[in-house]
């Protein structure tokens, strides 16, 4: 129960209380750029959070396999190969080995859903490749290769997979969010230098002035959770 | 190739016309996040700098080499190689600043000034004009990054490069600024203040 209790309290931190875009500021683009209808910005959501899943999972195994230092695959490949007076590390490839897994899971993503989902392929159109390059899901990866450096708190795969989702999930409610009120804010009369992302930034600010009224509710559910 | 621009105007564009913050709207996460003073605003846009003109650098001369299918796959590649580079020179020399910055760096791999710099010019010219562009461009990225931190860092702490301008009675911080909010709101009202500024001088 009370690990239960612990991996919810993480899933909420991730998905609200340290929204990764209103909070971290990662994710941007496709928040500004593709959040203009409410169909896409919700497709877009839920491509992040499906890619954001394998590539959370993928980054785990390999930080937790090979790239940690003195990770167990890294230990026998040295040993194996006779590599004596060295300390078994090979966490200066992790960004590499992070962009390749995750332009990886990409491809793979788009593949299996055109192959299997041909409608929601032509839903997402563009967004999918453009999901190589949006930094919500190097910064999941970048966070569970912080938590495999500390070896007396280390995250199992569970609470990788849990922070990977619900990061994914706070993205697609910041996202959905914007584009409802971006659709009202259509209708309305801005002053012409505010027009297109100034005012987007201003309801950003807005939306992010709401969600700080969550920060510290993690510490305070935690105690009261007896976590 | 003859219609492509100069090494002098590419580099003029990367400052003003085609000014990465408030023109192109590109880079947005670090634009955001590391505003809060100046030194790491200086610092992050030193650092992309540097990657943005090693990997034009490395495009422009691998141009005729790279397949286009595997383009993108290239230039993430080259740039995550000069932000480890980039990374481990921080933490080793800088550790207070890398501290500071914390992901953000290792995020200069996605930063989509970079991609889209060697799809638009390094993957198209030659050595001189994709170097020119990269620090174009960089300072471009400079100039905006500081543009807000000023800003932020004056009305949030009251100080600027770290020394005490803003203190006495009469000054009180305005803790929002230093918070997520204060960055979209100076990031917003600064865009709105350039776009004024461009549509005055188009009418005259």
């Amino acid at each position: 129960m009370e690990t239960f209790l612990s991996l919810l309290l993480l899933f909420l931190t991730a998905a609200v209380i340290n929204n990764f875009v209103l909070i971290n500021f990662v994710g941007i683009c496709p928040f500004l750029g593709v959040s203009k209808k409410l169909s896409s910005a919700f497709g877009m959501g839920l491509a992040v959070t499906f890619v954001m899943t394998i590539a959370g999972f993928l980054s785990w195994t390999f930080t937790y396999y090979i790239l940690r230092p003195d990770a167990p695959g890294t230990v026998w490949l040295f040993n194996a190969f006779g590599v004596e007076g060295v300390a078994p590390n090979l966490s200066i490839l992790s960004y590499l080995v992070y962009i390749f897994v995750i332009a990886a899971s990409v491809q793979f993503v788009e593949m299996y859903v055109k192959k299997f989902f041909p409608p929601l392929y032509k839903a997402f159109g563009v967004f999918l490749p453009l999901i190589t390059t949006n930094c919500a899901i190097l910064f999941a990866c970048l966070e569970i290769m912080k938590r495999l450096q500390d070896p007396a708190n280390l995250w199992g795969l569970t609470e990788a997979m849990v922070y990977s989702v619900g990061g994914g999930l706070g993205f697609t409610i910041a996202i959905t969010i914007m584009a409802g009120i971006r659709e009202e804010l259509e209708l309305n009369d801005i002053p012409k230098p505010f027009r297109g992302v100034g005012i987007a930034l201003l309801t950003a600010c807005i939306l992010a002035m709401a969600f700080m009224g969550f920060s510290g509710v993690n510490a305070g559910l935690s105690k009261w959770l007896g976590l | 190739m003859n219609d492509q621009p100069t090494a002098l105007e590419r580099f003029w564009r990367g400052i003003i016309p085609e000014n990465p913050t408030y023109r192109q709207v590109l880079g947005m996460c670090p634009t955001l996040a590391v505003t809060t003073n100046v030194q790491g605003a200086i610092t992050m846009a030193a650092a992309t700098t540097f990657v943005l003109v090693c990997a034009n650098i490395m495009v422009s001369l691998l141009r005729k080499i790279i397949k286009p299918h595997l383009r993108i796959l290239v230039f993430t590649l080259t740039i995550a190689t000069f932000v480890t580079i980039a990374d481990y020179f921080l933490q080793a020399f800088m550790p207070e600043m890398s501290a500071q910055l914390g992901p953000y760096i290792p995020l200069i791999i996605v930063n989509c000034i970079i991609i889209s710099r060697c799809e638009v010019c390094a993957s198209k010219q030659s050595l001189v004009p994709a170097i020119a562009d990269g620090f174009g461009q960089g300072l471009g990225f400079l100039l905006g990054l500081c543009s807000i931190a000023v800003v932020r860092e004056l009305l949030g702490s009251g100080t600027l490069m770290g020394y005490t301008v803003l203190s006495g009675d009469f000054w009180v911080n305005c803790g929002i600024m230093i918070l997520p909010p204060g960055a979209f709101l100076t990031l917003g009202c600064l865009m709105a203040f350039f776009n004024w500024i461009g549509s005055k001088k188009q009418e005259n």
